[in-house]
Formats: C-alpha cells, sequence, structure tokens
C-alpha cells in the first residue's frame, strides 16, 4: 500500500492533517478537495446548515453550518449504476484524526486496481451525524427533517453498503464494530459475519460493544459475559440514536456499519496498514456482490461477533409478556359482561357513561401532548426566569411536565363525577391494558429492544392495578417503574455494563444529557424514542395511575 | 545360411506387419463415424460461477487442439467473464490458480453468449429446428455419420439443469431431444458428459440408442469445485472437468486409450463425489471406442499404392486456333441492390449485355 506503508510518509501526512485540523476552522475543505483530486477522484462539496431547537452541549450555538467533501472513484468498466461509500467523520481535535488519513491512502491505493465493479464513494462529513444527513438527503432527494443543504453535484449509483470509520490512533489493539443505526434498526447480519471473517484471516482482535469474546461458553462466568454484551446491544438499540455515522445509512435500506479502532494497554498492535488491508479485503467482497445484503437475519441480538440471538428466538420472550396483558383483558371482560351485583338496598351501580372513561384518555393524551411540546417552546420564558442554560431549561421542563402529569388526573375525576364507580375503573383498565399491548407490540416489531424493556417494566404494573391495592406502596411501585425512572436505572446500568460505573450525582447528569440527547434525536434525525414515549407510552402509564387513584 | 535367416527374419517380420496393418486397417473403420462434432455449453451466469465458463472453455481448448474445427463446434457461454467488470485481468479466463493457463486466448469463437443461451436454443441446435436466417456457425450441421460430443455444466439438481437462473431443462427433455436426433438421423454415436450437482440424474432417462453418458456426481451428490485464486478471488474450475482437463492434455490424435480410462477419470478420492457413466445404450463395446472418436477429429486416411482409373467425364473443349474472332462473351456483375431505383424512384433499367 503506498501511501500508508512508509511510516515518514505517513506522520507527514498526520502531521498536516492535524495542522490543518485546527479547531477554530473546523474542516479542511481546500486542502482536502486538493489532495483527493490528486489521488484521481471527482470530488465535489457540499454545504449544509441547521438550525438546532435548543442547543446541546457539544455544539453550544443554535445554527450549526458545515461543509461535507467527497469524492467518487469512478469505476473503470462498469456502468455507473451501483456505488459503495466509505466515510470518515472529521471532527475538530483529536477524537478521529486518523481515519481521513486511511480514507486518503485507501483512495490512492483503490484508484489504481481495475477490478472494481461499482464506484467508490469517499466520503469526509463534518459535524457527525448532522453532515451526514445532510449528505444523505441530498443524495436521496429527500427532505424529511428540514435542514438546509446545498444540492449534490455528483453522484454514484444506488449506494449498496457504506462503511464508517473512526480512527484515533495510528495504530490499534482491537477493532470494534458499530452496528445499532437510528431507530434501533440493524444492518444484515452478513455485514457483521464479513468483518469477523475478515479479521479472523487477517488476525486482527475484533471485537463488539468493546468487550473481546471468551472461549468458555458453558462456564458461568462465559455466559454471563455474553449475556452482558446482548444486554449492552439491546440497551444501545433501545435508545434509539444512531450509536455512529452509519446508523442514518440504514433508513434508505443500505447495510452500513462503523468500524471503531481501540487503543488500549496490549501487546500486540496492529498498525494503519493492517486495518487498510482489512477494509480492502471488505470492499472487493462486497464489489463482488450482485444484489443488496438479504441473505441473513435483519433482527438479532449479538452476543459476541460468532453468536446472535436471532428474532424467532427472542420474539416468543415478547410474546408470554403480550399475553400477560390480553389474559387480564379477558378476565376483565368477562367479569364486565357478567351482570353486577346488587347491593343491599337495592341500588345498582349505574352504567359508567363513556365520559368518564373518555375523560382520563383525553387528559392523559393532552398531558403527553404537553411533555412532547412544552419544552421546546417554553425554553425561552424558562432561561428569563430561572438561572439554567437553555439545554437544561428543555430537561427540566420535561421534568416537571412528567411529574405534575402525577398530579393532574388524580383531581379531575374527582371533579367530574364525585366517587369512581367500579364498573368504571375496570372498563378503562380494559381499554388501557388493550392499548398498552397494541402500543408494545408495535413498539417491538420496529424496534425490539425498547418494546422489551417497556415491557418488562409496565406489564407486572398494568397487570395487577387495580383500584384496591394498598395505594402508598402501589404507587411507589408505579413510579419507579415507570419510564422515566427505567431510564435512570438503565442509565446506571449501562455504565455498569460497560466497566465504568458513576456516582449518583454523575449519572444524573448523564441522565439530563440522555433526555436532552433523545429530544434532540428527534428534532435532527427522526428518531422515534421521544415522540413514542412522551405521546403514547405515558399516556398510557398516566391511565394506570388514574386507574390506582380512581376512588 | 546367414542370408537365409535373414530372409525368413525379414519374411516373419512382413507377415507380422501384415497382420498389424490388418489390425489397424479393421480399426480404421469400427466406429462408423466420418465426422466429429462437439457441442459445449455453459448455463450459468453471474461472477461467481466463473468456474463453469473456465470449464467448458478448458474442454473447448482440448477438442480444438485434438482437430475438431470451429465450424464443427457450437460454443454456447451464457456469461461473459473475460470482459466482467469483476475480472482483475481483463480478457482472460484462468483454469489455474497462479493464471497458469489462460483458456480464453485470442481465437476462441463463441456462438451462442449471454442471454441467447436458453434451453430453447440449446433443444433447437440439438434437433435441427432454427430458423432459416440462422447462420451456420450456430447450427449443429451434424449427418447421420457425425460423432456428437454434448458437454454441459452449470447447476443442477435431481432430474433439472438450471440455464441462466431463471429455467430450466429436464431429464425428460433432453431424452426426447436426442431421440428426435436419433429418428432424424442426426448422429451416428453420442458421448454425453455433464458436470453439475446430482448429474446422473441427466442420464438417467435416455432412451434412444448409441448414446453414451458420463456425469461428474450421483443423484444426492453435489460436484464441488476445484481451488480459488485469491487475487481472482472465485473457484477457478470444478474438480472432475479439472481431471478431465488434466487427462485429456495426456491424449494426442494418434492416442489409443479408450472410453474405459475416461470412466477412470477423477475417482472418488479426488473428486469426493463418485462420477457415474451409461454404457448400456451404447453399441459398441466402451472399450473398443476411442476418446478420440469423440474429442478428436481424427481424419481416416488409407495409404495405397495402385493407380485408379478415373473415366473420364469432362469434354475437352477443342481450342480452335483457326477462328480468331471468337466471340467472347463478356461478363459483369448484377447490382446488388437497385440503388437508383431505391434512391430515385426510377423504374428499372433495362440491363442487357
Amino acid at each position: 500500500m503506498g501511501l500508508l506503508s512508509d511510516p515518514n510518509r505517513r506522520r507527514a501526512l498526520i502531521g498536516l492533517l492535524t495542522r490543518l485540523n485546527a479547531p477554530i476552522w473546523g474542516m479542511p475543505v481546500d486542502w482536502l478537495v486538493k489532495t483527493m483530486q490528486s489521488r484521481g477522484l471527482e470530488v465535489f462539496t457540499q454545504r449544509f446548515s441547521r438550525r438546532l431547537p435548543f442547543p446541546d452541549e457539544d455544539k453550544e450555538r443554535y445554527m450549526v453550518k458545515g461543509t461535507n467533501v467527497y469524492g467518487i472513484l469512478r469505476a473503470p468498466r462498469a456502468p455507473r449504476t451501483e456505488a459503495l461509500v466509505l466515510s470518515a467523520p472529521c471532527t475538530a481535535g483529536d477524537h478521529n484524526n486518523q481515519a481521513v488519513g486511511l480514507l486518503l491512502g485507501l483512495a490512492q491505493y483503490f484508484r489504481n486496481q481495475v477490478y472494481w465493479a461499482k464506484d467508490i464513494i469517499f466520503l469526509v462529513n463534518e459535524h457527525d451525524l448532522i453532515g451526514m444527513q445532510a449528505w444523505l438527503e441530498g443524495y436521496h432527494h429527500t427532505n424529511t427533517t428540514g435542514m438546509d443543504w446545498s444540492p449534490l453535484q455528483g453522484r454514484g449509483g444506488s449506494i449498496q453498503a457504506a462503511l464508517s470509520l473512526e480512527l484515533s490512533s495510528d495504530v490499534v489493539t482491537s477493532l470494534d464494530l458499530v452496528l445499532e443505526g437510528l431507530n434501533g434498526q440493524l444492518p444484515n447480519l452478513d455485514l457483521a459475519n464479513l468483518f469477523y471473517a475478515f479479521c479472523q484471516k487477517i488476525g486482527v482482535l475484533c471485537t463488539t460493544q468493546g468487550k473481546l469474546q471468551r472461549n468458555d461458553w458453558d462456564s458461568v462466568s462465559g455466559y454471563s459475559h455474553a449475556v452482558q454484551t446482548m444486554m449492552l446491544m439491546a440497551m444501545k438499540q433501545a435508545s434509539g440514536r444512531p450509536w455512529g455515522d452509519h446508523g442514518l445509512f440504514l433508513r434508505y435500506h443500505i447495510e452500513a456499519a462503523t468500524i471503531k479502532g481501540i487503543n488500549s494497554f496490549r501487546q500486540y498492535k496492529t498498525d494503519a496498514t493492517t486495518v487498510g488491508r482489512l477494509l480492502e479485503g471488505m470492499y472487493r467482497k462486497l464489489n463482488n456482490l450482485l444484489e443488496r445484503l438479504h441473505q441473513s437475519y435483519f433482527f438479532y441480538l449479538m452476543s459476541s461477533l460468532s453468536h446472535f440471538v436471532s428474532i424467532g428466538y427472542y420474539m416468543p420472550a415478547f410474546g408470554l409478556l403480550g399475553v400477560i396483558l390480553l389474559l387480564r383483558a379477558l378476565d376483565l371482560w368477562v367479569q364486565l359482561a357478567s351482570p353486577p351485583p346488587r347491593t343491599e338496598d337495592g341500588v345498582v351501580d349505574a352504567d359508567p357513561g363513556v365520559l368518564s372513561v373518555l375523560t382520563p384518555l383525553v387528559i392523559s393524551h393532552l398531558t403527553g401532548a404537553a411533555l412532547y411540546t412544552l419544552p421546546i417552546h417554553f425554553q425561552e420564558m424558562a432561561v428569563e426566569h430561572f438561572p439554567v442554560s437553555e439545554t437544561e431549561a428543555v430537561v427540566l421542563t420535561a421534568i416537571a411536565v412528567y411529574t405534575a402529569g402525577l398530579a393532574l388526573p388524580h383531581n379531575t375525576n374527582r371533579l367530574l363525577t364525585g366517587q369512581g364507580t367500579e364498573q368504571g375503573w375496570k372498563v378503562l383498565k380494559l381499554v388501557a391494558v388493550l392499548y398498552l399491548a397494541v402500543l408494545l407490540g408495535c413498539t417491538a416489531l420496529i424496534n425490539f429492544s425498547l418494546g422489551f424493556i417497556l415491557a418488562l417494566t409496565l406489564v407486572p404494573v398494568a397487570a395487577f392495578v387495580t383500584p384496591n391495592v394498598p395505594k402508598v406502596l402501589s404507587a411507589f411501585v408505579l413510579v419507579v417503574l415507570s419510564p422515566a425512572c427505567t431510564l435512570l436505572f438503565s442509565v446506571f446500568f449501562f455504565q455498569e455494563l460497560q466497566e465504568m460505573p458513576v456516582s449518583f450525582l454523575d449519572g444524573w447528569m448523564l441522565y439530563l444529557s440522555v433526555i436532552s440527547q433523545g429530544i434532540l434525536d428527534h428534532a435532527l434525525y427522526g428518531s422515534l424514542v421521544y415522540p413514542l414515549v412522551a405521546l403514547l407510552v405515558y399516556p398510557c402509564w398516566l391511565l394506570f395511575w388514574n386507574i390506582l387513584f380512581w376512588k | 545360411m546367414k542370408i537365409l535367416g535373414l530372409l525368413s527374419l525379414l519374411a516373419t517380420h512382413l507377415s507380422a506387419n501384415s497382420v498389424n496393418i490388418e489390425e489397424n486397417a479393421g480399426q480404421f473403420f469400427s466406429s462408423g463415424h466420418t465426422n466429429n462434432w462437439a457441442v459445449l455449453v455453459c448455463t450459468s451466469r453471474f461472477w461467481f460461477n466463473y468456474r463453469h465458463v473456465a470449464n467448458t472453455l478448458s474442454v473447448y481448448r482440448s477438442v480444438k487442439r485434438l482437430g475438431i474445427p470451429d465450424s464443427h463446434i457450437v460454443l454456447m457461454l451464457a456469461d461473459d467473464m473475460a470482459c466482467n467488470h469483476r475480472n482483475p485481468k481483463p480478457a482472460t479466463v484462468f483454469s489455474h490458480k497462479n493464471m497458469e493457463l489462460n483458456v480464453y486466448g485470442d481465437d476462441v469463437e463463441v456462438d451462442y453468449r449471454g442471454y441467447e443461451v436458453t434451453v430453447e436454443n440449446f433443444l433447437r441446435v440439438l434437433t435441427g429446428r432454427l430458423p432459416p436466417s440462422t447462420p451456420r456457425s450456430k447450427r449443429l450441421l451434424s449427418d447421420d455419420r457425425s460423432n456428437i460430443l454434448i458437454y454441459l455444466t452449470g447447476h443442477g439438481g435431481n432430474g433439472f439443469l438450471k440455464f441462466q437462473d431463471s429455467e430450466e431443462i429436464s431429464n425428460v427433455e433432453l431424452a426426447d431431444a436426442f431421440q428426435q436426433m436419433w429418428q432424424k438421423r442426426r448422429y451416428n454415436e453420442l458421448l454425453f458428459i455433464i458436470d453439475t450437482c446430482q448429474g446422473a440424474s441427466m442420464y438417467e432417462r435416455f432412451y434412444s440408442p448409441n448414446l453414451m453418458a458420463l456425469a461428474s456426481s450421483q443423484v444426492g451428490e453435489d460436484s464441488l469445485s476445484h481451488q480459488p485464486d485469491l487475487a481472482i478471488g472465485v473457484h477457478l474450475m470444478d474438480r472432475y472437468t479439472f481431471y478431465l482437463l488434466e487427462f485429456l492434455e495426456d491424449i494426442h490424435p494418434a492416442s489409443k486409450s479408450n472410453m474405459n480410462d475416461l470412466f477412470k477419470v477423477c475417482p472418488k478420492s479426488q473428486c469426493v463425489s463418485t462420477p457415474g457413466h451409461r454404457t448400456d445404450l451404447f453399441l459398441r463395446d466402451p472399450g473398443s471406442a476411442l476418446i478420440t472418436d469423440f474429442f478428436g477429429s481424427v481424419r481416416k486416411v488409407e495409404i495405397t499404392m495402385e493407380t485408379v482409373n478415373l473415366t473420364d467425364p469432362i469434354e475437352q473443349v477443342e481450342q480452335n486456333f483457326v477462328n480468331e474472332d471468337l466471340q467472347k462473351e463478356s461478363y459483369s456483375y448484377v447490382d446488388q441492390l437497385p440503388v437508383s431505383e431505391i434512391i430515385h424512384q426510377f423504374p428499372p433499367l433495362d440491363v442487357t449485355g
């Protein structure tokens, strides 16, 4: 490999890159254009800008402006109908300063080969996911998130597969594969298998979720290690955010993954040339493909790079949880169908009017709508009145609305009919249980981990809550198992699984940033977790809260 | 005494030789065919089926080397590997790894290429039911004294062979096609070789006489590929054809190897699958059928020392040197296309003399 085989040239290139990559100016667009052109690629740039709904911690400003640079290596003899993408996000600082160098080295090497049947697009995007979203929207002529970008001047064919590189040092001890994408979508398992096959062939240590693979599957510790890896993947999938630049490709039915180079304390280190050979091998294999990857699973949970659990195995577990809800609904239906018991003085309970059931529904959903819209709309007012930054204002408003919702239905029910009827709460619970079952079922189909985690926490409370259980204890349990607290515990558990446990205060700050990131992801990329929780899951949970305080 | 001994030695030698000559002469005309044809078909497309094209081309090479000319070979290749975009060595198709042998070469003549290789075209070639506009190179112009070699390779199953990833030919269809050929007297003897998975199922239904068949695997077995080339990235040949090619490399036009040697090609230890053959429809003893009866185009040459009197049917034109003013007719070419008529809409001119 020409460029990177000589360590002196490699160091010169990296030094040049770091010098030009000064934080003030962001990405060295002109230098990149010139370098890519000198390697024989067709180079184009794209400018984009985006107004964030509120400034997050990284950017600390409302407007994000940037430029993407991409060079297309045309296949020498093929028609320009298909393309592959190799991307490296270019961020200021040390986070990812080697990936662009490796990308340029690979571009030069690939240019000299005659066997490419697809165009290869080498993309350097600015501002990580925002730049990638702008490029993808420009490439596919869609505009789903309201971003402002200049149209792309040059195009390849339809993209078959994409890889994103994250390298922060020129020697790595292991390569980590990141698969989870937006809304918990995963690439075809064949892409992971391809990566693993080449890792074994070239002899590079490869991991997933940052955890090494163990060989003792039968022992308890080996099994628990595998379970931990799988739980990490489930939690990352449930968060609904793309965990690498590749996550945004999946929406366009393009199989994509991110390869991260990790440099830890290990004796055996792999240099960039070997990583380049691995990538070259992967791209040759992808080049030989005649169709999109579709033979292997799209829904799976990996407990290591060589073991996985497919949808056929994990869906029945969710199905059993759903059956609990359906059985409870059946039970309630039978109870409602049987005639009401006469009281001693012959007064029969009045039929519960539609109003008494409809009211909690409407109020819960209005609260949910408030949770969805108020935080962003009232951030200016909040900033005026309280000494907090915009991000904190948004998050704290969300938490405030959430907590206020706990009080609201509790009072309106008393207001409306005085005392709730026996039949009333049963009808409401029937509706709520069925609503929860359908909601969790649909969620599990789209994002299994999210659906499963919500089911684990919500199904027990949904099943047992009635007005007759001890109030204080059940209220406590209900709050602890509500979506917000589930998220809080998940944050701590996630840190625990990654072997980086945090103190309570750090965990709380992390929790706040997770909420703000969720809101931001929804605004920027169309992540569905925040609207789902705010508009559907939270009202559903409020219905159960309402049932608990029916009398 | 010595002269007598030498003379007697010479006499016995001559008599022995004459016996040999008689045997040879007898053997010359044992097969009964006068010309050879070959129909070589590769039925798979896509880059990863490189090995099927290499199989067919290597049999083509052997058959050409042993003497069958291009005009007597119908070569059908379903995809173009040499000019495929993924080929790192364009214009080549290799059969041995490390690029030892390029079977594509400069002088390959593909008669049916790409999407023209269909079941319908294959059966039409065999039975001769082609539209009148078909050029000679695409026809199997065999007669009842032709020995035909048919070689098929691709992906197959129990009772069928897949063409182009979209259609199949069944063993019943193939048997019926051969019967049509027999009834139309389109072959003298036919050797059918198939290198696919479960290839033996393809010759189970044959019922026409003078057919011999070989297959690379039995029903329920897969035929395996031989070796991948790491630079090209695909498997280059199938095992059976690889060893068949090795066997054929030792055959030259004068060799006397017979069919029994061909049956021994690629035993299970090398091929992993069990090759099979069928000879019950073949009227001669397979041991008397030479390899070159099918793979080569061995011309029978009979050397004779006697003069043959030809009766003279040609009448000599008497040269009349006396008459000088012989009318010499002048000839001219007729217009290929009445251009003036077409362009200018003129009525046809009178063309005389």
